[in-house]
């Protein structure tokens, strides 16, 4: 990135041209493909499009409207700076834990689950879950719903196949989070990456979802959503804790990302603090 | 590459000292001292907020807040997304980008918009997670002119582009100097990239700081009001 294309904005009068160029961008984005994009927080979305315009040699971001609304082969190309996140398996071992320890047991008193992950991306997070599930002898009574609203990134998560190179992390995380085997147990090898066994993903049905648009799932007892509301403004926050309240039975859990948390968001009061550190909470029946 | 003098003992401050609403500051090897020196002379009332990232490991909890907060008077946290940017000191948490964001929507005491911080999972920059060059440029982006930014000691290039960027948005920049740095290899790639108004010692670097603190005290124009 090059120091000209910061924006000379004064901070006190008007927007700098670059962000309302921003707000322009993703409402074409909206009206033209109906990916809403504009409640997601601009800190971010500032990085992400300059590295899209990098990209794409465009010199401001009315040129990449331009070039976005013109070639839908763009599109895709451009949600990948949007959307994906890069995660990795039982990131924050200590959440995994928790989850293991003291959240599973409490759910096995069900006689079926269902479990919403809210922003799989490439599937990290579903597989760590499924495998921390299966080793808790409660995969095969639930259902998981895996939603994204990038295509491509659910297709991978779908195939769930990693480079080798990033296994070893994985398998050191898993261990932290209290795996009860060997992660090789769950994946074999395959060419220059891993493939994770089919069962994993045998009760998951992996849909494309939009936490700006679309509605709630039924009755869920768990819904994961981690290091997603960190990338959407606070109205997003709001609508999408919303939709994870509506989707909760009562006592149902919500798990967020180690660094979100629900204190500045209006539904608050809906639950209560299960683990403070590990930011789990639970509906209020 | 002039050094400007030391301006710890000049009443008033001279140029380049404009009014700032927030400090950045920017530090990996041995920066945790660097820290502590610094925190060990802000007084109570010091009400600029401060802005830190740290180079610590990715792979586990931070004691920074802990052993900062310790020696300090004015408060220490760790990042939390979508909270206001407060007077203190305010550091990103480990694997983290921390950023800043402004919310134009609500509007502060003097009509100004409320700053907020803002944390990212995106990819590491400079091999950094959290990178110095997204907080700063952030800070230029959302502040403008108005925030001041801080290059310490350090082992590899990290905050040499997001110094510049605050530099081209009219901001202040200092530097510690390479010489006395443990680490030169930070201050020397941020001083060859912003060319900053201000290359110095620690101890004169601090100073500086607490000039900028009581530069805002006097100036009616800050944008930003806090009450304390």
């Amino acid at each position: 990135m090059s120091a000209q294309t910061i924006n000379e904005s004064d901070g006190q009068s008007g927007e700098s041209a670059f962000d309302i160029e921003l707000t322009l961008l993703l409402e074409a984005i909206f009206q033209r493909y109906h990916c809403d994009f504009r409640g997601y927080a601009k800190s971010s979305l500032r990085r992400r499009l300059r590295q899209a315009m990098e990209r794409f040699g465009d010199t401001s971001l009315s040129e990449l409207q331009g070039r976005v609304l013109h070639d839908a082969q763009a599109l895709p190309i451009l949600l990948d700076y949007l959307t994906v996140q890069v995660s990795e398996m039982f990131r924050d071992p200590t959440h995994f834990l928790a989850l293991r320890r003291d959240v599973l047991p409490l759910l096995a008193t069900y006689p079926s689950l269902k479990i919403w992950i809210a922003g799989c991306s490439t599937g990290e997070e579903l597989y760590s879950l499924a495998i921390t599930l299966a080793e808790a002898g409660l995969l095969d009574r639930t259902i998981i719903y895996a939603t994204d609203v990038n295509e491509e990134a659910l297709r991978k998560a779908e195939a769930g196949v990693y480079a080798l190179d990033r296994v070893a992390g994985f398998s050191a995380n898993y261990a932290k989070a209290g795996g009860t085997g060997s992660l090789s147990d769950w994946f074999t090898a395959a060419y220059d990456g891993v493939v994770f066994d089919r069962r994993l993903r045998r009760n998951v049905v992996f849909s494309d979802h939009s936490l700006a648009t679309d509605g709630d799932f039924a009755a869920t007892h768990l819904v994961m959503c981690r290091n997603v509301l960190i990338y959407f403004d606070r109205e997003l926050q709001d609508r999408a804790i919303a939709l994870f309240e509506q989707s909760l039975v009562p006592r149902g859990f919500l798990a967020l990302g180690s660094k979100e948390n629900l204190r500045v968001s209006s539904r608050a009061a809906a639950f209560e603090t299960f683990d403070g550190r590990e930011r789990i909470y639970r509906k209020l029946p | 590459m002039t050094h400007a003098p030391p301006i710890s003992d000049l009443t008033p401050p001279p140029a380049p000292l404009a009014p700032v609403d927030a400090i950045v500051i920017g530090v990996s090897a041995g920066g945790v001292e660097a820290i502590l020196a610094i925190l060990a002379l802000l007084p109570a009332s010091f009400v600029l907020p401060i802005v830190a990232v740290v180079h610590l490991p990715r792979d586990r909890p931070s004691l920074l807040v802990e052993v900062l907060g310790a020696r300090a008077r004015i408060d220490v946290r760790e990042a939390e997304d979508k909270e206001l940017l407060l007077p203190g000191l305010t550091i990103a948490p480990p694997d983290y980008h921390l950023l800043l964001d402004v919310d134009r929507g609500r509007r502060h005491l003097a009509g100004a918009p409320d700053v907020r911080l803002a944390l990212s999972n995106d990819a590491l920059v400079s091999y950094c997670r959290p990178a110095i060059d997204v907080l700063f440029q952030s800070a230029a982006e959302v502040l403008g002119p108005r925030v001041a930014g801080v290059v310490l000691t350090g082992a590899n290039a990290d905050g040499a582009l997001g110094l510049r960027a605050i530099k081209a948005a009219g901001g202040l920049c200092a530097v510690q100097s390479p010489d006395e740095a443990p680490a030169r290899t930070m201050p020397e790639a941020a001083i060859a990239s912003a060319q900053p108004q201000f290359v110095a010692p620690l101890n004169d670097i601090i100073q500086w700081i607490l000039a900028l603190d009581a530069h805002r005290a006097v100036n009616t124009e800050s944008t930003v009001f806090y009450d304390r």
